[in-house]
């Protein structure tokens, strides 16, 4: 009894001595589609060996705004990712818990692509096309009614006569929210806007509903179980990251939406119709606290890792145009705040 | 119906009966091999990797150390020049886009290896050393069969410039296959090939060294006393129907509760083992009471009785004779609960334990993984040489689990007094 008293009372010392003490290493939370690009920085900047390697936390951008703007101090992340831009509603949690200082990085730009198996024949969606396929009611003849397309070939008879089946990521996703703004609110047809708004409903909300008749399926948070289920079934597809499709090419290509293929310039250029930028956000009262931090965001932003030879292309991320990248360096480094409403 | 048709009816149905049975045992036995034969055949070739044998020429003036050589300036010495310069020599290269490929074909790791063989070898300095160093996972993949070679260049992850090196350094014989003492070793990485499970097996064991000795005592306390001492009153009963109540509930409500209030209200630091050892070892508890009552329970009256009677007292009677005759049966309870604590993942990802964790926790107040929770990072990431890590972290998680429940058996076996 003795010693489990002893080992105990070693544990609980040993816990809020190292507590009490202020953080020394950097702690991130966010998005799970900029999480691969966070932890090779992260990979990197630990290597160097003046500081410890930051901890990464993939929560998914809403729940990393969350801890981040629950407050200032050791106890909250310092930096969070976001696969798309802080909402007003976040910035007004933020105000509230005194997290007023906030620095906005741009990362580089993220593609989604619409994918299936390299065994299936090329493929060339319009954004219309794409709504018709998934959404839960579509306009036909002026009138609403619930998707009847079961076929490619129903929405459009230039299209293969296929069986629709298309993976889905669950609501939760940020690539999902990406999909719907970039995909399902673009692609929604003027018709159908109109007569939601006519029903006093939100067109937007709306037209990003997806069909639940088993011709979309949902198929978890998981793009790489996505990818091996496109590879085993030539007649499905899927959407997710730029980066899934470089890693995988010799089981699963894109499918080129409005006549444009994906690819680095395109993403670049957002002449690849369904891209986005990605970003983080970090607490400028935690530079100089936490160390490192001021040093991270100088990794982060340098032309080692996010130009256009940079090791963060060489996983998928699509580098910034020199002037957006001139802004997002001048923000990592001079510590620009954003304003909070 | 005459009396040897009801006999051959009765025998028939015991047949049929059989056959179930056999049926759903072979069953439930072809089930668990085709699992373990997935992972295996998966798995197994993570535990080792790919080297390239490349011909170093360690040339001091390349280092720019002032002053003598010794142990300490190597240390802190640049080797990204001397490594680079030998690397590329393994292939003549037109411009700086190839250069790039061949330096591709090496894991990003060369450097730091080609450091430590000299540190080990320091007599080399100023020769010419044949280095084994780590490949990059493109090549690991194709040289474990893992990439299939004849698709078209754009398709594929490994070019046909690097592919041409390839088949030259496997007709010189510099591919070699080694043993992956990384995969023990190192912590987390996004370079599959540099990516070990020595963090997250740090991270387990602490979690559940706090799980056992905050569960353990208390546990053994509290089933003691209930089956001993504790007077038979609704209490007790009201007690006892929760305890079973509680080793139902489905553990990420003790994530949650974790959560609640060693997080929030507690400021306990996130991603730790201390949060994720007394999270769990709050969900095994009842779990481990359950099975010492049973034991406590199993001892006979008569050696109570037989204390009692030659003046023990209670105490006495239920310390000297009552747990010692229990222990190995309390044992072995605590040993599988212990297991299944090893095994938890869905509490853990509530208490951010799902992190990207590269430095090796020292203590358990360090961020850090567990086994489990490895298993599902890996498997979400998108690069082909995390899904054999994947397996290969599934087989050892497995095998700790079979030893764990193997030591509870033997336990049981070897030290339980049988009474007739």
């Amino acid at each position: 009894m003795k010693t489990f008293k002893n080992i105990i009372a070693i544990l609980a010392i040993l816990s809020f001595a190292s507590y009490a003490n202020a953080r020394d290493q950097i702690k991130i939370v966010g998005s799970s589609t900029v999480y691969p690009y966070a932890t090779v920085v992260a990979e990197q900047f630990g290597k160097k060996g003046s500081f410890k390697t930051p901890v990464i936390e993939s929560t998914g951008t809403g729940g990393g705004m969350k801890l981040f703007c629950a407050g200032i101090g050791v106890n909250h992340p310092d930096i969070t990712n976001a696969s798309r831009a802080i909402k007003s509603k976040e910035k007004a949690l933020c105000e509230k818990n005194g997290v007023k200082d906030i620095i906005e990085v741009v990362v580089g730009n993220d593609g989604i692509t619409f994918s299936h198996s390299t065994k299936a024949p090329d493929a060339n969606f319009t954004k219309e096309q794409l709504w018709r396929a998934l959404a839960a009611k579509v306009d036909i003849d002026g009138k609403l009614v619930e998707n009847p397309y079961k076929k490619w070939s129903d929405i459009d008879s230039s299209l293969p006569s296929k069986k629709i089946e298309i993976l889905i990521a669950p609501p939760t996703s940020g690539t999902r929210d990406a999909w719907n703004s970039l995909v399902m609110v673009k692609g929604c047809t003027k018709g159908a806007k109109s007569l939601y708004e006519a029903n006093g409903k939100k067109a937007k909300k709306e037209c990003a509903k997806m069909r639940e008749d088993g011709y979309a399926v949902e198929a978890g948070e998981n793009d790489t179980l996505i990818v091996q289920k496109l590879a085993a079934n030539p007649d499905a597809y899927g959407f997710f990251g730029y980066s899934y499709l470089l890693a995988n090419k010799d089981k699963i290509k894109a499918a080129a939406v409005n006549g444009v293929k994906p690819s680095l310039e395109g993403i670049q250029d957002y002449s690849y119709p369904i891209a986005r930028p990605l970003f983080f956000y970090a607490k400028k009262a935690h530079v100089g606290v936490v160390p490192g931090l001021k040093e991270f965001l100088a990794e982060f932003t340098s032309k080692k890792a996010m130009g256009s030879r940079g090791y963060l292309t060489d996983i998928g991320l699509v580098p910034l145009a020199s002037d957006k990248y001139k802004i997002t360096r001048t923000a990592a480094k001079d510590l620009v705040t954003i304003k909070l409403n | 119906m005459t009396k040897e048709e009801r006999l051959k009816k009765r025998h028939n149905a015991e047949k049929r009966f059989r056959f179930y049975g056999l049926l759903s045992v072979s069953l439930a036995v072809i089930f668990v091999l085709v699992l373990i034969q997935n992972i295996v055949s998966k798995g197994s070739s993570a535990f080792s990797r790919t080297t390239i044998a490349t011909d170093i020429s360690f040339n001091a003036d390349l280092l720019e150390i002032e002053g003598p050589i010794t142990k300490k300036s190597l240390e802190e010495a640049e080797f990204y020049d001397l490594a680079v310069e030998s690397i590329l020599k393994i292939y003549p290269s037109k411009d700086s886009k190839e250069e790039r490929q061949v330096l591709r074909l090496f894991s990003p790791d060369y450097e730091y290896e080609i450091k430590r063989y000299l540190i080990k070898n320091p007599d080399k300095i100023n020769q010419v050393a044949s280095v084994e160093l780590t490949s990059s996972d493109d090549v690991d993949q194709l040289n474990k069969g893992n990439f299939p070679r004849d698709l078209p260049e754009d398709r594929r992850r490994v070019s046909n410039f690097q592919l041409n090196i390839y088949d030259n350094l496997v007709e010189d014989g510099k591919i070699g296959k080694k043993f992956n003492d990384y995969f023990f070793s190192k912590g987390d990485s996004r370079d599959p090939e540099l990516a070990g499970i020595g963090g997250s097996l740090m991270g387990s064991f602490f979690t559940i060294t706090i799980c056992l000795i905050l569960s353990f005592p208390i546990a053994i306390m509290a089933s003691i006393y209930l089956e001993e001492f504790a007077p038979k009153n609704r209490i007790t009963d009201f007690i006892e129907i929760n305890i079973n109540n509680l080793a139902a509930v489905p553990s990420i409500v003790y994530g949650l509760l974790g959560l609640g209030i060693l997080l929030s209200v507690m400021d306990f630091p996130r991603s730790t083992p201390l949060v994720a050892g007394i999270t769990l070892s709050l969900m095994t508890l009842p779990r481990i009471i359950i099975p010492c009552r049973a034991s406590l329970k199993a001892v006979p009256p008569s050696i109570r009785e037989a204390a009692l009677s030659v003046g023990a007292s209670k105490f006495q009677t239920v310390f000297h004779h009552v747990v010692p005759l229990a222990m190995p049966g309390t044992l072995s309870g605590t040993i599988i609960g212990l297991a299944q604590a090893l095994g938890e993942t869905a509490p853990l990802i509530l208490i951010g334990m799902v992190a990207f964790v590269v430095d090796i926790p020292g203590t358990p107040v360090d961020p850090s993984a567990s086994l489990p929770v490895q298993v599902y990072l890996w498997s979400e990431q998108a690069e082909r040489g995390f899904v054999e890590k994947t397996s290969a972290t599934i087989m050892m998680l497995l095998g700790f689990l079979i030893v764990m429940n193997f030591i509870a058996v033997y336990l049981r076996q070897k030290f339980e007094k049988k009474w007739n």
